[in-house]
This record gives structure tokens, sequence and C-alpha cells, in this order.
């Protein structure tokens, strides 16, 4: 006596996967008909007034000049290496920007929890003011209530005798640009790193061995003078001198318009960041502070070790995103006049009339650097999860 | 649960029918009023941005509105200028009311995108004339209002009274506009080691230049001397005597329609002519019943002239009961009767030794 059934089979209509894949198909179709619509669109007005789609014009000469260039530039120069100069003028405002804007977010999230009234007020009072009012209308105050009252160059400010403030900005003492002085960076660099090795493993070895560890204290102090060396002498520094008609020699330029984007655009992510970091200090449990403070941890050695880690997973993914508005804030340089890469595009775009293109390159560009932001966040944000079992 | 399925999979089915169709038609409408200076109208009789505007109504002119003496607007609302009387002129050839206009502030970026859409009919925006223009990017310039040229201006206090002064300085300038190249090519030509400072509108170069961050500012002549008189010292800055470049400034159309470039050309026309004939807005009635056939033939008491171009025949009385000839339109805006108190020099009649020069109205 069997009580099981054949299944009957079910009709394509009230099949759940037939119309779970038929939906799917017809999104896409949809998505598909409406990117070709405008395309076809674009297409035919272009063709109705005359214009080309096509890229030959960066081969063209610039016939422009362009105010600050990390590369050389001249007006006898390509469109395209314009257009590269101000990406390298963008990418200068946005990794510095976003290694200031961390230093200042991070500490004035943290000041926020002193104890001391007046910090904490201080504190609040810049987050508030910061975060509160437009980028662009701070931007055109950095510029224009403070570098531009600067003294004038011929009554510029000495600080120490090497660093000068003028209206048209700030010129400091640099590295040399000689083999020996990449040489000694590079050698800078690799003692730092092996630096951190030894110092870990000095650690290890007194918490597993119970050894003094001043073997290797000996031997970081002395990886420190030669660090000390190599820092005085071998990176070959040269200091601004102002010769007649103030031209600069030597030294590094900061120009008025690089620190006024520069600082702007610090303050003003730096408030939200703060912000951020407020937040995920707020959410480590407070059974962990207590913990830490039974267990008699000062509150430097509280903040780096217990909460702060913890902190770090909640923070990550906002902090992309404000990564990512600084990134795209830098794009209004041109209120004030610094070349980024859009400003440059601009006056390509007004050279050539070329409008399409010149605008598919700035968002290619902008994306591209934001998706790599991204991507190394993201990497940063999986390596501090938890690792559960 | 069902049901939904099937109307949801009626809705992206009609899209895409929809979409399809739309391919063809909805460009069209945007394209007729956006460029009935398009390819079609050329070929076939077809509209003409003529017909949309005296149907319409109403003249939408282009122009800059910051710029004092040739389009500027004051705290009131109201536009006055070269650029703004030429506007005028226009409309009253069109519907014997200068003040049907309506204004729209352009920026020099966005000057000829926003024609080339058809959002304003033309440009009186101090707009030079040059082959890249003309050629590369669809548009007609009809007849120069005002010869021009590239000058610079610079700080008296600073110590600067000739362009090698600015050595290492930095010039101020203002985006999208011909002054860039211009300035490029001179400083190359005179081998001058300058850093320029390139600001996306025309306040921002002129108050950082106020506010000392450059030493120079270059622009059209007729545009510094407009702005100089803005500046908080007036008497501390100076115009250089050298010019730099041609900046011949004229009325743009787009490309391809005739009827209107014709009408907004011959409007240049009719002021240039006036002032070589004489007559001025206190004197055309009287010159209504001079016995010259010139004059007669000009004012349309005799001949089909602005009946031929579509305009009513006497168009020419019209816009000079508006706004004058062009030696009042000057005088009023750049010349004497104004701050600005910028000489005629090039901008004089043919005769008296400028450029000023009107085909015959005949």
């Amino acid at each position: 006596m069997s009580t099981t059934k054949v299944p009957t089979k079910v009709p394509l209509w009230r099949d759940d996967r037939f119309w779970k894949i038929t939906f799917q198909i017809l999104a896409i179709i949809t998505v598909l008909v409406i990117a070709d619509f405008f395309l076809f669109n674009l297409r035919l007005n272009m063709a109705k007034r005359g214009s080309l789609f096509g890229f030959d014009f960066l081969g063209s000469q610039a016939s422009f000049d362009i105010g600050e260039y990390l590369i050389p530039f001249q007006s006898q120069d390509a469109y395209g290496r314009a257009f590269l100069v101000g990406v390298l003028n963008s990418l200068k405002v946005m990794i510095i920007g976003v290694i200031l804007t961390t230093i200042l977010g991070v500490s004035v999230g943290i000041a926020r929890f002193s104890n001391n009234w007046l910090v904490q007020k201080t504190v609040s009072t810049y987050v508030d003011l910061f975060r509160n009012t437009p980028i662009l209308l701070q931007l055109l105050f950095w510029y224009f209530a403070v570098f531009s009252n600067l003294p004038k160059i011929e009554n510029q400010i000495a600080v120490l005798g090497s660093f000068y403030i003028s209206n048209r900005g700030l010129a400091l003492p640099w590295l040399g640009d000689s083999p020996t002085a990449w040489s000694s960076l590079l050698g800078l660099i690799a003692l730092a790193i092996a630096a951190f090795f030894v110092w870990q493993q000095r650690i290890k070895i007194m918490v597993e061995q119970g050894a003094s560890g001043q073997n290797l204290l000996l031997v970081l102090l002395g990886m420190g003078v030669v660090a000390l060396i190599l820092f005085i002498f071998g990176l070959q520094w040269t200091f601004p001198v102002f010769t007649a008609g103030n031209k600069l020699n030597g030294g590094l330029s900061l120009s008025a318009e690089y620190c006024s984007l520069l600082l702007g655009l610090v303050f003003y992510t730096g408030a939200f960041v703060s912000e951020i970091v407020r937040a995920g200090i707020q959410s480590v449990a407070k059974g962990q502070w207590e913990a830490a403070k039974a267990l008699g941890l000062n509150s430097g050695i509280l903040m780096r070790l217990v909460i702060f880690p913890q902190a770090l997973r909640v923070m990550i993914p906002p902090l992309t995103s404000e990564y990512l508005n600084l990134c795209k804030n830098s794009s209004l340089a041109i209120a004030i006049a610094y070349p980024d890469v859009y400003a440059v595009s601009s006056t390509i775009l007004n050279q050539t009339g070329r409008a399409i293109e010149i605008v598919l390159m700035i968002m290619a560009t902008y994306l591209l650097i934001n998706l790599i932001i991204a991507l190394a966040m993201n990497f940063l944000n999986s390596s501090v999860q938890i690792k559960e079992r | 649960m069902r049901k939904n399925h099937l109307l949801l999979a009626i809705v992206p089915i009609f899209a895409s029918l929809a979409a399809c169709s739309a391919t063809v038609n909805t460009t069209t409408p945007a394209g007729t009023a956006a460029s009935p200076g398009g390819k079609d109208a050329a070929s076939a009789p077809g509209k003409s941005r003529l017909d949309t505007v005296i149907s319409r109504g109403k003249l939408t002119c282009g122009v800059s509105g910051d710029l004092p003496g040739f389009s500027f607007v004051d705290q009131t609302g109201k536009y006055s200028g070269l650029d703004v009387d030429f506007c005028r002129a226009l409309a009253a050839a069109l519907f014997n009311d200068p003040e049907k206009v309506e204004y729209r502030n352009l920026t020099s970026k966005e000057r000829f995108e926003v024609l080339k859409a058809g959002d304003v009919d033309l440009l009186s925006r101090n707009s030079t004339w040059t082959t890249g223009r003309d050629t590369g990017l669809g548009l007609e310039f009809v007849a120069t209002m005002f010869y021009d040229g590239q000058g610079m201006m610079v700080n008296k206090t600073a110590g600067i009274t000739k362009l090698e002064d600015l050595a290492g300085k930095s010039v101020c300038v203002e985006t999208g506009t011909t002054t860039e190249l211009n300035l490029a090519d001179q400083m190359r030509k005179l081998n001058i080691d300058y850093k320029p400072l390139v600001f996306e509108n025309g306040d921002a170069t002129y108050a950082a230049y106020a506010q000392g961050r450059c030493e120079g500012v270059t622009s059209d002549r007729s545009q510094l001397a407009g702005r100089r008189t803005t500046l908080p010292k007036p008497e501390d800055h100076q115009v250089l005597e050298v010019v730099m470049s041609k900046e011949p400034l004229a009325p743009v159309v787009v490309n391809n329609d005739s009827r209107w470039a014709d009408v907004v050309k011959w409007t240049v026309f009719t002021l240039t002519n006036a002032d070589e004939l004489g007559i001025t807005a206190a004197n055309v009635d009287e010159k209504l019943k001079s016995t010259d056939p010139v004059i007669k033939r000009f004012l349309g008491v005799e001949g089909t002239l602005g009946k031929d171009m579509g305009l009513p025949n006497d168009f020419t009385v019209k816009i000079i009961k508006a706004v004058g000839n062009y030696g009042e339109v000057y005088e009023r805006n750049v010349g004497t009767g104004s701050k600005i108190n910028l000489p005629r020099g090039i901008n004089k009649l043919w005769n008296d030794g400028g450029l000023m020069y009107s085909p015959p109205f005949r």
C-alpha cells in the first residue's frame, strides 16, 4: 500500500523559478533599452550639431599655462599632458588631505572624551562650526580672509629663519634632489621597517623567554643613531632663499591656493571624522573601560590597546565615505584658482568645446581614485574584523 | 501574489516599446525648439528662430550680468550696458517694445553650450569672434559691435609699469576665455616667467586682484576699464597701454539659420549706419520727412528692405527711437556719459579714422 504520490508536473506559469528568471531578464532588457535610448539620442544630437566624438584633441597644443605643476609643463605641451598635470595636482591634495584629516579627526574625536572642560568645549565648538557651514564658503574664507590678508612678499614673516609666510603661500626647507638624498630617504624607510621588526622580536623574547631584551635595545639605539645621521646629513636639506625680485630658490614652496584648499578640506572633513571616531569609541561596551581600569591600565594604554581597536571595527566604513567625500570636494579648487584636474579640464573644455569627452574623462578619473581608496579601506576593514571560529 | 507578477511584467514591456518609439520622436521636438538653426532649416524653408521669437512675443538674450558698461544688473534688477542696449534694439525692431526682452546671466564657461541648446536666442555677451569658435563650435558671429583688445591692469603701488615687470609675479585671469591663451602666447613671446591664477568667475578674479594676491589682472581692455571703477581704490590701478590681442566682440547665433542671423546682423549695421547718417533718437522724426533717397530707404519710407527680412518696414526707426545710434549707445554705456569713459578709438566710424563700417542699406 503505497501512499507516496508521483508529483505532478507544475505548469510553467505557476513555477516560481520561471518567474524569477523571467523578471531578471526583463529587468536587464529594460536597463539596456533605456541606456541605448540615451546613447542613441546622444549620437543623433551630436550629429545634428556637427560635433564628433573622439579623443584625438588630446594631442593638440594646449596654448595655456598652468600655475603650478609637479611635472614640467609649458604652453606648447599637449592637452593630454595638461590633464596629467591636473591629475597630479589633485592627488597632491587628496593624499596629504587624507593623512592630515585622519590625524586631526582622530585627535579631536579622542579629545572629546577628555575630562578637561576647556578642551571639551573647544573641540565641540570646532565640530559644530565646521560641520554646519558649506565647504565652498569655508574654502573662500581660508583663501580670501586668511591667506590673502597675510603680508605681501616684501614684508614676509620668517619663522626660525627658514619658514617663510606671505600672501603667496609658505616656503619650507625641503629635501634635495640628488641621488644621495633619494638613497638616504630609502635608507631611512628601510631602517624604520627593520626597527619595527626588531621591536616586535624584542617584545616577543621578553614575553616568551623572560629575557632582558638589552641586546636588542642596543641594536635599536644603534639604528636610531644611524637614522639621525642620515636625516641630518644624508637628505641634503635645501633652504628657501629669496633673491632680488623675490624669486625663490631652493626649499619647497606651497602656494596659498594649495594651502587654503588643503586646510579648508582638512578642517571640514576632520570635523566629520571626529564625530565618526566619537561614535566608534562610544560603541565600545562600558564594561571594557571598567575592566581595563580594574586591571590598572592607565588611560594611554587603555585607549591604544583596549578601546581603539574595538572602535576601529565600527569606524572604518563611515571613514571610507569621508575620505571619498574629501577627494570629491577637492574639485572645488577652481573657486580659489588651484589648478586641479577639474580646473584644468574646465579650461581644456572651453578651448576645445569637447564637453562630453572631457566630462567622461573627469568622471573616470575621480571614479578610479575613489574605487582604489574604497578597495584599500575594505581590505583594512576585513583585517580588523573579529575572527570568529 | 501571482496576479502582481503578471501586472509587473507588463510595465517593462511597455517601457521598452515606448522607449523605442520615443527614440525617434523625442529628439525632434527638442530639435525644432533647440536648433531651428539645425541642418533641416537650411535645406528646406523650415522654421527659423525668427519665427519662434516673433510667435513667442519676447526675446531671450544671453548676457553676462556682471560687467559694468556691457551688461550689468544693479540691485533693483535693472539691466544696463552696450550688450543690453543691443538686445533692446533687437526687441524694438521685432516687437516695437525695447522692454520685451528676458535676460539670462551666463558665465563664460556655459555661454556657448546654452546658446547651442537653444535656451537663449542669441548671445550679446562680449564674446570674441575667433576662427575656432566660428567654425568648430557650430556658431555664427554676425557683425562686430565693439573692437576691443586684450590688456593688462596692474597695481601701480607695486611698481609695475610694463609687462616685463611681471616677471616672477602672479596674474589673475578668468577661466573659459581667449584671455588665457593670449596671455600665455604674449608671455612666451616676451619670455616672461609668470604664474597664472585661474578663477572660475569674474568676481573672484577681481577680488583676488583687489586684495593683492596677484599683481596683474588681464582681460579685454573695456572689461578692465569697467571693473576698475568697482575696485576699492581705482586710482591705485592702471590699465597698461599694451594691447595683447585683437578682440572683436560680436553677437552670436547658432549656425545654419540665415534668416535669424540676417536680422541680428542688420540690427548692428542699423546702429552704425544711423551714426554715419547723423540720425539720432531726437531727430529721427524730423529725418522721416527728409527728401534724401538714402535716408528714405534706410528709414523704410521707400522700398521694402524691412519687409524682405521679415521685420516691419520701419524697423530702423523703431531701433533708433529705442536706443539711439551707435555713437549714442557707445557714449551712454562706455564713453563720456559713463564712469568708464573709454575713448571711442577704433570704434569710431570708418570716415572718422575708426573701423565701424556698415554696408549700404539698399
